[in-house]
């Protein structure tokens, strides 16, 4: 599955709180009505908590949301 | 939808009905296109549009003897537009333009008999068609009246250009005629010009102009208007086209002359207008003010009067083909799942459409097989329906005799938007009540309406059935209903019950007399759940009379009252549309309004408009109730908790026994752009208690650089909630809140 690049995916600013590391752009497998993604999104290198930035969750994501479920 | 379904449907609107003119014209020539373009000074295309329909235009303008005027819609309002001297002036000065390219060649020969203007226009109309046509006659354009110089010529010169073979000087009889059969494929007489020769051949059928003599067509005798003796030619061309191909000769002919139309064009709000257009001499301006007298009729009554389908920019007829095309897509995307779910399902269109046409049908049918299907998208309506799960739980529902009775004469039922928006009102319509008419009992449970709107037919008789249950187990006391839609909903689903409105009892009962005196005047806003029950509005009109409130009504009122926007779950399916629908009914009067559905009201309120629950006006104690902003979402779940908690304590003397659970021990409060954006986004604040309960848990959390602010996300069901925070001791600040439904699997090893 290629991956999908998404430029809303900006994680300015935040690193993971738990681990004190900055967040790295890594593969995400992203899931909804049987529908699967692969995304690269800023996740914690270490372990593994996934950013969904505002910008992303109500653009690009609900778009494809809405589009799935019309399909 | 079956495709049966679908044509039923279709044809029952009436939208692209031809208009009144195109139908009584025996040409069909649209008329209605011709007055538009003239009223744009458009003449030249306004000629084409002419030139189109008519053969021979440049002589048949100057001699239409205009039978459109008497089935001309604009007679009763100043009278009918005078087509006729428009056409004519159209004839006398647009641009000229060549006359029709004939169709490809179908190598059949007829042969036109009479140079009269029904020889010509048959001639004419067998030409275009691509027949090989030659027209005999002792002379042209016989018993014509003269026109001006090159008027006729020029219409003949188009004959010819369109391959007519022209024989003059023949003066034909019956062996001629009887040659001709012999020779071509068909033949056509124009009886006028010979009206004895032919009756040899028998009189010709009214519909196919045929003749006891194969091949032989024969126009009917005495037609002496120009008009119809060009449809004569018409009809000799469209029979003569059966006959060469050998197909039926009568069937599908119904609408070659004039005809019925279906189409509805209102006038109730159209001006009388009278012509001032001078018979002779006309300029560009005169005949251009009378195309603008034409009404360009159509219906789209259902259209003018609702958001949601002028929204779509369409009317029901293309919706039903999208809705039944939108349940046909097997692989692809629904691209009307979106308009079905936006109907509020109020039934206005059916109100003023002239046939009747339920859009409010089709959607929830179309809804309910989405859900059959499977192919309800889970977003529309999931969080109406959590709210209605919710309402029926055991933190809101309630069913109990009056204190200190067991048994109920009564059964108080305010639904659960009155408990979630005015829950003090509903507890002292309640006490009210109690004081009036001794045991009745209280029932805090939601009607099932969601569950209808959504299409979910299995939740609403299953919630149906337990509201039964529940009410059975109280001895099947009176129901009170105070909300419109339950109403609709309690009489619909539970047929045996005896139902009355709260507002029927208080017209009877009369009004508490601590009631507030209102200031008016009010604007009264029928629901639409009130749309079919006289009884229901003219209670409502008593009572606001007894309060001795000033009251004016806005234009759609009563039957063909506005929906504010909720229903069908509207706002839920579409909140952009539904927040626009909401705002043209605040818009439609400057008066605060008065309603009796808390939705109209809080849907009012959201707008910005000032607006009253009757309960208001009656049980409220709060000053100034029109300005109280709508509840959001949250607040709305917690009145409806609290009330049944204040009342179990207050009037039962019982302790809630519903066991607090742990999110609820997070204390969290909220910026103001956070509870903006919680209510925009539907997010609960028990949604975000649950998130950060999680992250304590968890620990799993991002930090910000800048702000210092959390983000954490949690999943609690099926959509994951994201947190922007800061601590503040063991308390909690939102300032930002989303939430999206894909579910993050996480990242790939």
């Amino acid at each position: 599955m290629s991956v999908i690049k998404v430029p809303e995916a900006d994680s300015a600013g935040w690193s993971c709180a738990n681990c004190n590391v900055e967040l790295t752009m890594q593969h995400v497998e992203l899931e909804y009505l049987d529908s699967l993604f692969n995304v690269e999104l800023p996740a914690c290198p270490q372990c593994g908590i996934v950013l969904i930035p505002e910008t992303l969750a109500l653009g690009k994501m609900n778009q494809v949301e809405h589009l799935l479920e019309d399909k | 939808m079956e495709q049966a379904d679908l044509r039923r449907l279709e044809s029952q609107c009436v939208q692209e009905e031809t208009p009144q003119c195109v139908a009584a014209c025996p040409l069909h020539v649209d008329a209605k296109q011709f007055c538009k373009l003239m009223a744009q000074r458009r003449i030249d295309k306004a000629w084409q549009v002419l030139a189109k329909t008519m053969p021979l235009p440049g002589v048949l303008a100057r001699m239409c003897g205009e039978p459109c005027k008497a089935a001309c819609v604009r007679q009763d309002v100043g009278g009918p537009i005078n087509m006729g001297t428009m056409e004519r002036y159209c004839a006398e000065n647009a641009k000229p333009i060549n006359p029709p390219k004939p169709l490809p060649a179908r190598n059949k020969s007829v042969g036109v008999v009479g140079g009269g203007f029904t020889g010509l226009c048959a001639a004419w109309e067998l030409a275009r068609r691509g027949f090989e046509t030659t027209l005999y006659c002792s002379q042209l354009g016989e018993g014509l009246p003269p026109f001006p110089e090159g008027v006729l010529d020029r219409e003949l010169t188009g004959l010819e250009t369109m391959g007519v073979k022209i024989e003059t000087g023949f003066d034909a009889s019956v062996s001629f005629i009887r040659t001709l059969i012999g020779d071509m494929d068909a033949v056509f007489v124009d009886s006028d010009v010979l009206p004895e020769s032919v009756r040899d051949f028998g009189a010709p059928d009214e519909l196919t102009l045929g003749t006891q003599e194969h091949g032989l067509f024969v126009s009917l005798q005495g037609e002496d208007s120009a008009i119809l003796q060009a449809a004569t030619g018409r009809r000799a061309a469209n029979s003569i086209e059966r006959f060469t191909q050998g197909v039926s000769m009568v069937t599908g002919r119904e609408l070659e002359g004039p005809y019925e139309t279906r189409l509805y064009t209102n006038l109730d709000n159209v001006q009388s207008l009278t012509s001032a257009l001078p018979e002779r001499d006309c300029s560009e301006l005169d005949v251009r003010d009378e195309a603008k007298r034409c009404l360009q009729c159509e219906c789209m009554e259902c259209v003018k009067s609702c958001e949601y389908l002028r929204h779509y920019k369409f009317y029901p007829k293309v919706y039903a083909r999208q809705i039944y095309n939108n349940e046909s897509i097997v692989m692809g995307t629904r691209q009307a799942n979106t308009m079905i779910n936006s109907c509020m399902l109020c039934g206005l269109c059916e109100t003023v459409c002239p046939e009747d046409f339920s859009m409010a049908d089709v959607c929830l049918e179309a809804r309910r097989t989405m859900v059959e299907g499977d192919k309800m998208p889970p977003s529309a309506h999931e969080f109406a329906l959590r709210d209605m799960a919710f309402a029926n739980g055991e933190k809101c529902s309630l069913a109990k005799h009056a204190p200190g009775t067991d048994t109920s004469d009564y059964l108080f039922f305010p639904g659960c938007q009155l408990t979630a928006s005015d829950p003090s009102g509903v507890e002292a319509a309640y006490a009210d009540l109690r004081n009036r008419l001794g045991n009745v009992g209280l029932m805090l449970h939601c009607c099932g309406a969601p569950a209808e709107w959504s299409g979910r037919v299995v939740l609403e008789r299953d919630s149906m059935n337990d509201l039964k249950q529940i009410w059975e187990s109280l001895g099947a006391p009176k129901i009170i209903a105070a909300c419109p839609t339950c109403l609709k909903s309690l009489r619909a689903g539970l047929p045996n019950a005896e139902i009355t409105s709260h507002w029927s009892l208080l017209r009877v009962l009369g009004i508490r007399e601590d009631s507030v005196s209102p200031k008016g005047p009010f604007a009264i806003n029928d629901p639409c759940a009130a749309r079919h029950d006289v009884v229901l509005r003219e209670d409502i009109r008593s009572i606001l009379d007894t309060l001795g409130a000033d009251t004016v009504e806005p234009e759609l009122s009563g039957e063909t009252t506005q929906c504010c926007g909720y229903g069908g779950l509207l706002s839920e399916a579409n909140p952009a549309l539904g927040m626009h629908v909401a705002a043209k009914r605040a818009e439609a009067r400057e008066e605060d309004y008065v309603t009796y559905c808390v939705m109209c009201r809080d849907m009012m309120a959201k707008t910005g408009k000032r607006a009253l629950h009757l309960y208001d006006l009656l049980y409220s104690e709060v000053n100034d109730p029109a300005a109280r902003p709508s509840p959001g979402y949250s607040e709305r779940r917690e009145n409806r908790v609290r009330l049944k908690e204040h009342l179990l304590r207050n009037l039962w003397r019982e302790e809630p026994n519903s066991v607090a659970e742990l999110f609820e021990s997070i204390d969290v409060s909220f910026t103001d752009e956070a509870l903006q954006r919680m209510e925009q986004r539907r997010i609960l604040k028990s949604d975000v208690q649950k998130t950060l309960l999680a992250v304590r848990e968890s620990g799993k959390r991002f930090v910000h650089a800048e702000t210092g602010h959390y983000l954490t996300s949690h999943r609690p069901v099926i959509v994951t909630y994201w947190v922007e925070y800061e601590e503040q001791g063991k308390s909690y600040l939102v300032h930002n809140v989303w939430s999206h439904r894909m579910h993050i699997k996480g990242v790939k090893s």
